[in-house]
């Protein structure tokens, strides 16, 4: 039993951690240009689908590489032509916004690499099972952790070490007194924007070696980013983060005790924090609109 | 609430692009309805299945199916001397608001004489209560819940698919010599998984299989790791993989990269070439049950249908998925051909035990509809998937075909009573 | 006095078209099940609206209380009793209660957050009505019953087999939902509500309770999204997960949005044109989802006033 538990929290904190980087991408828009990116499944599908049309010509490593800024030049793409003229208005136009250009990027998918699952091969390096006493692990999962660890820590070095990274905290602050100072607010929301898309097109990549890739790949995560999200706390990164480890852990082990109530438990966690602690476990009072 | 901009800087543009908007749908709208009545009325076939969401392949395949019949009928003459005319409606993957819209729109707005469908069984059902109320010929080609000719047959839905129970009858036996006899199941929790795990037990009992354990997984489940670990955890024979589509492309994924194969045995039972495309080579392992395969060397006409398929489809084999939608709408126009009439209960008369021609079979044995409960009772095909074969669509290694009367149950431990109208 | 009397011929042309449906609906190359749909869909849009476009508060999760009502409604039929009306209350009550639970956890929030935890709460319910097979059925969705004839006393009415007898009803309990919106929002209760849209900070300084009317307004939106829900339950003889769904959330936004938020028959006018359109671009093409979304889109950024907004303007101009 205890072996079970041990397994389940480690598999757990690997699921969490790819919950974590889907929602980090979504924290982030969400949190300076308050855009809900339903989108962001369809751009996930896309990179997944990116690096699949990219991987006979450069292979698993160059796709990965390759893949997550494409994307994220399309999001740049998307966000100059379609959300920028609607920062001024109510939320709810670019919430519509992005609810189409999910079906758009579903069916356009589809359209373009077919509806069937196409097969999405590993590294021969990466497919080792590992498995002793205190974990049971695949070796692409070992490497999927490591990985949004690396993305995690680049993120948080650009945000906490670059110009860039302080106009975004501070933009996320208070967008209209960065204007004043004399930041290009719209440029900084594109590239804000286009960060967020980057995580998830790299979620994109990381998801297919995991799953099968078809068009309706995305559509499944999103929901436990939004949990990951108001769990850890509107407004904050580190919250997001926790909020997915959480979330993946507490799903991995219910599993051991009560198999069906594996997904309920991410709802009874948000349930929770919005009665015990509305503005999530690490959000910022006041952050709460 | 500003709204930015509107007659300024795009001036006459809105305005002008909404009176078009409305003139063009208007005259849309009047489309549909100038029925050419030139000519013969042709006989309407309506095919509401999912072209969009998760069963899109499998809906999308046996779309071809059905059109490579129709374009058969017609050559040889159609239906009672009419042409034929295929109506395709997209049902979602899941929306049953939608599917049974589609099929009302079908029934009462374009008067079809035939419905088709649905790939989703909890979708077949709903629709199978429209076209009983409203008295229409329905074919489901491939829903499998055991229901649809079962406890709520009705006389005028047919299928051509296996039920869960014949599956699971079919493929047992191959199951324990593979494998062994402690099984752990890793089931699809709605009442396609549910009725095929009942239907293992029962076939495993006999067998003298034991459970080990079972773990029902919801739809769309992702990540498997825990199932799996779980699994592994009470040491079965067999894992038994019954989640199916893409649910199954992530556990076998997940269970080949956790190197379970080595451990256990994988396997299950119905399974399809739509996932073992998808999945990587070295994960299309296990022994399984398929109800039609495309290389099969010595049955003839079984060639001339995949040259055809191939010809629809660039260069992709017809899947079972292919083979169900060709032997639904031939079911229709052989049915009408038998009854020498388009009443719907005439046909549904005509078609109690009627059996399939060769042409139309495509195996080696001729399917029939079981008389009494609309049932196709076709081979099985019982083998294990393989990594490539003759050809890179070639993932299935057939090793036994088993009769689908042995399968088959005895009549009354399907529950369908069936009832006539006066 | 003008605006009152162009107010009744609006009221009077919508209602002379409602009445009227089935009947033009078949010529227009629709039948009397879409019909039907528009008006249900449109009134659940109407009572999102209510939220929405009058006290200005964006719900996204607003199928939640829909699908509920739905549920609520085919539960009581299959396990309860048999009875349409009876049916259609218990799916009103359940929708109200929902709604009183839900608007009392996150009536603090606004903006984009706010929305964000209505589609998250929309998603716990879905996810019930999903796992919890053996009294929902499931991702099967609950089958086995069907609507009953209503009996009046002097007359039933055999709302089962005959459409058209249905869309009446469907009709009917549309005009008595509609008729207390209306009077709702005419009332001062109505009037404080759209003070409250309009500069919320203002409304608070003011003295207004300005929490309490929004959490009021959410039970009374959610209600009368039950409402509707029951009836496309009763339509279907069927009502599954997917009606609980956040993408359905999305099409009765987009249906408020289309028609006119600002208006009160806007959203009926958006369903109408949002239902035909889908059930006509989902027969023509199978990537009707491109078009739908595009459409979404192009809605947002072009047509954001919706129609009653545009022919507005157009009267004032």
């Amino acid at each position: 039993m205890t072996q079970l538990i041990l397994f389940n929290t480690f598999n757990g904190l690997i699921v969490g951690a790819f919950y974590a980087l889907m929602a980090l991408g979504l924290s982030l828009i969400l949190n300076l240009s308050g855009v809900i990116n339903f989108a962001h499944g369809g751009f996930l599908a896309l990179g997944a689908y990116i690096a699949y049309t990219l991987l006979p010509h450069v292979g698993f490593w160059g796709a990965l590489a390759i893949a997550p800024f494409l994307t994220a030049i399309i999001g740049l793409i998307v966000e100059r032509l379609l959300i920028r003229p609607l920062y001024g208005r109510d939320p709810l136009y670019s919430l519509l916004l992005t609810f189409g250009l999910a079906y758009v990027l579903e069916d356009g998918s589809r359209y373009i690499w077919g509806a069937q699952s196409v097969p999405f091969p590993i590294p021969e390096a990466l497919t080792t099972p590992l498995s002793n006493e205190f974990f049971f692990l695949t070796g692409y999962r070992l490497f999927m952790v490591g990985l949004v660890a690396v993305a995690v820590g680049g993120l948080f070095y650009i945000l906490n070490r670059t110009r860039l990274g302080m106009r975004i905290r501070a933009g996320t602050m208070d967008l209209e007194t960065v204007s004043t100072l004399g930041v290009n607010v719209q440029i900084l929301r594109n590239l804000n924007f286009g960060l967020g898309i980057y995580l998830a097109g790299l979620a994109g990549v990381l998801a297919a070696g995991m799953l099968g890739l078809e068009p309706t790949i995305g559509t499944s995560l999103i929901m436990p980013s939004f949990v990951a999200i108001i769990v850890g706390g509107l407004g904050s990164l580190p919250g997001t983060l926790l909020g997915g480890l959480l979330i993946g852990v507490a799903s991995g082990v219910t599993t051991v005790f009560f198999p069906s109530a594996t997904e309920a438990v991410m709802y009874i966690m948000m349930g929770l924090v919005l009665l015990i602690r509305p503005r999530g476990l690490l959000g910022e009072e006041g952050r709460v609109q | 609430m500003s709204d930015g901009n509107s007659q300024g800087k795009n001036g006459f543009s809105r305005r002008t692009v909404i009176k078009a908007a409305a003139a063009a749908g208007a005259l849309q709208l009047t489309g549909p309805f100038i029925i050419s009545a030139r000519g013969e009325e042709p006989v309407k076939i309506g095919l509401d299945n999912p072209l969009t969401g998760t069963y899109a392949a499998v809906g999308g395949n046996e779309l071809h199916g059905c059109e490579l019949a129709v374009e058969q009928i017609n050559a040889k003459g159609g239906i009672l001397g009419r042409p034929v005319k295929l109506l395709v409606e997209d049902s979602t993957s899941g929306d049953a608001g939608t599917a049974v819209q589609k099929a009302r729109k079908l029934i009462e707005r374009d008067k079809v004489n035939f419905l088709l469908g649905n790939v989703n069984s909890a979708l077949a059902l709903a629709m199978a209560d429209v076209s009983n109320e409203k008295g229409v010929l329905h074919i489901v080609p491939g829903g499998h819940t055991d229901a649809v000719t079962g406890k709520t047959c009705h006389w005028n839905v047919f299928r051509v698919c296996n039920t869960t129970q014949m599956e699971a009858n079919a493929v047992a036996p191959a199951l324990v010599r593979d494998g062994g006899k402690k099984w752990y199941y890793i089931t699809p929790d709605y009442a396609f998984g549910h009725t095929l795990q009942a239907g293992l037990e029962i076939a495993g009992a006999k067998l003298g299989v034991t459970k080990i354990g079972a773990d029902l997984t919801p739809l769309g489940t992702t990540d498997f790791s825990s199932y799996l670990i779980k699994a592994q955890a009470a040491k079965p024979d067999v894992i038994i993989f019954l989640v199916q589509g893409n649910d199954m492309i992530n556990a076998l994924k997940q269970a080949v990269q956790f190197g379970l194969e080595k451990r256990f045995h994988l396997a299950g039972a119905q399974q399809e070439l739509e996932p073992l495309i998808g999945l990587p080579p070295e994960a299309r392992i296990g022994t399984w049950v398929f109800e039609w395969y495309w290389n099969q060397p010595n049955v003839p006409h079984v060639k001339e249908f995949v040259e055809a398929i191939r010809k629809k489809t660039g260069g992709h084999v017809p899947t079972a998925r292919t083979w169900f939608g060709f032997a639904s709408t031939w079911s229709c126009a052989l049915g009408a051909a038998a009854a020498k009439s388009l009443d719907a209960v005439k046909i549904a008369r005509a078609m109690q035990g009627m059996k399939l021609p060769p042409e139309v079979g495509l195996m080696p044995d001729q399917p029939f509809y079981r008389a009494g409960q609309n049932q196709l009772i076709p081979n099985l095909f019982v083998g294990h998937a393989q990594a490539k074969g003759s050809d890179p669509e070639d993932l299935f290694k057939v090793t036994e075909v088993v009769k689908g009367v042995d399968a088959a149950g005895t009549l009354e431990e399907t529950g369908c009573k069936m009832v006539w109208p006066a | 006095m003008n605006a009152t009397l162009k107010e009744h011929w609006q009221n009077a042309l919508v209602w002379a078209l409602l009445l009227t449906m089935p009947y033009w609906m078949n010529a227009v190359g629709g039948y009397t099940e879409l019909a039907s749909r528009v008006v249900i869909l449109g009134l659940a849009a109407m009572a999102l609206n209510f939220l929405l476009g009058f006290t200005g508060v964006l719900s996204f999760g607003h199928a939640a209380y829909f699908g509920l009502g739905a549920y609520a409604a085919g539960m009581m039929i299959k396990y309860v009793y048999p009875s349409t009306p009876l049916a259609i209350l218990t799916g009103l009550a359940v929708g109200a209660v929902a709604a009183m639970i839900v608007g009392a956890l996150i009536i603090k929030r606004r903006g984009v957050y706010f929305a964000m935890v209505t589609i998250a709460f929309g998603q716990v319910f879905y996810f019930i009505a999903f796992r919890w097979n053996n009294v929902t059925g499931g991702d099967d969705g609950l089958t086995g019953w069907k609507r009953q004839a209503i009996d009046l006393g002097f007359t039933k009415l055999e709302i089962l087999e005959h459409d058209k007898a249905y869309y009446y009803v469907v009709l009917a309990v549309f005009a008595a939902a509609v008729g207390i919106m209306a009077a709702l929002i005419r009332s001062p209760f109505g009037r404080t509500l759209i003070a409250i849209r309009e500069n919320e900070r203002r409304a608070r300084f003011l003295g207004i309770p300005v929490d309490r009317h929004i959490w009021i307004s959410f039970v009374v939106s959610g209600s009368f999204a039950a409402v509707a829900g029951t009836l496309y339950a009763l339509l279907q003889n069927f009502t599954d997960p997917r009606s609980l769904r956040w993408d359905q959330s999305g099409n009765f936004v987009i249906m408020a949005v289309l028609g006119g938020m600002r208006s009160f028959w806007g959203p009926l006018i958006g369903a109408a044109i949002f239902v035909v359109l889908q059930d006509y671009v989902s027969s023509r093409t199978e990537n009707w989802m491109s078009f739908i979304g595009m459409f979404f889109v192009l809605v947002v950024l072009f047509f954001p006033r919706g129609v009653l907004g545009i022919l507005k303007r157009k009267g004032t101009a």
